[in-house]
């Protein structure tokens, strides 16, 4: 059964995401350990349904759906803060800062 | 042979996942999550979600890096920042913080694991994988086992249906979004 080793597999996944997201300043690239992490959640959410039936595989569905409108409205975010500060590094997105 | 191909490809995805995050250049980053990205669809097709598979390929490695990589040649970011990868203790910090979230989610895999063996070990629920779904009476298992279509769009339209549905005003609202964002006037 691969049940097992696919959850581990996508706790390591996870756990690299994390990590992407901690090390990182490039918004593009945090956004990328961000779908990174979303995948992780799909891969146990698959493992699982080969246990406990087919919603799982209804669950990734939605989860894929509102990973990609999230992407459409981050990236254009994104877009709108490079016309202002030239850059999508995080230190330069210190508006809110006191 | 397919515990071989199942790590073969396991061991895919954790690489390219690793380089995606210790890469310079968003580009290779980009397209070394491209690569993790196939390697799970792979996995997907061996824990039988041929559905799911063929999706991740065209929405995930289709559609939203094609998106990423879109905006990061539209950006013209394809150099590395002197300032993007951070230095000093908060490396240790991060490394210590994966390490253990993924500690945190073996001891939780344990448990289930060995709660989800005890039920499959039932044999009505190895007889039927569909035994866990609310209104599964309708569903006969053995066309689940012959089309996997068919025994996922039955939970989706069925049980699922007003959430499916919800979905598409998402969508909507997100695509309208992102353009009100993007413009520079409206």
């Amino acid at each position: 059964m691969l049940l097992g080793p696919s959850l581990v597999l996508s706790a390591i996944l996870f756990s690299i995401g994390v990590a992407g997201v901690m090390l990182r300043r490039n918004a593009i690239i945090l956004f990328m350990c961000v779908e990174l992490m979303l995948n992780a959640v799909n891969l146990s959410f698959v493992a699982l349904s080969t246990a406990h039936g087919f919603t799982g595989q209804v669950m990734v569905f939605f989860v894929m759906t509102v990973a990609a409108a999230e992407a459409a409205v981050g990236l254009a975010i994104i877009l709108a803060i490079f016309r202002h500060t030239k850059s999508v590094d995080l230190k330069t997105m210190n508006l809110l800062q006191g | 042979m397919t515990e071989f191909v199942f790590y073969t490809l396991a061991a895919a995805a954790v690489l390219s996942a690793l380089l995606c995050i210790v890469q310079k250049n968003p580009v290779p980053s980009a397209l070394w999550l491209v690569s993790t990205m196939f390697a799970l669809a792979g996995i997907y097709v061996l824990l039988n979600a041929q559905f799911i598979a063929a999706m991740q390929v065209l929405v995930y490695a289709g559609a939203v890096m094609v998106l990423f990589l879109f905006v990061i040649m539209l950006l013209n970011l394809g150099h590395a920042s002197e300032t993007d990868r951070k230095r000093g203790p908060v490396v240790l910090v991060a490394v210590l913080l994966a390490a253990g979230i993924a500690a945190a989610l073996f001891a939780v895999r344990d448990t289930s694991v060995a709660s989800l063996a005890a039920r499959v070990g039932a044999p009505e629920v190895a007889s039927s994988p569909l035994a866990a779904l609310p209104g599964a009476g309708r569903v006969q298992s053995a066309e689940a086992f012959t089309n996997p279509i068919a025994s996922i769009a039955r939970p989706m339209f069925e049980t699922y249906l007003v959430p499916f549905e919800l979905t598409s005003v998402l969508l909507l609202a997100a695509a309208v979004g992102a353009v009100v964002l993007a413009k520079r006037k409206l």
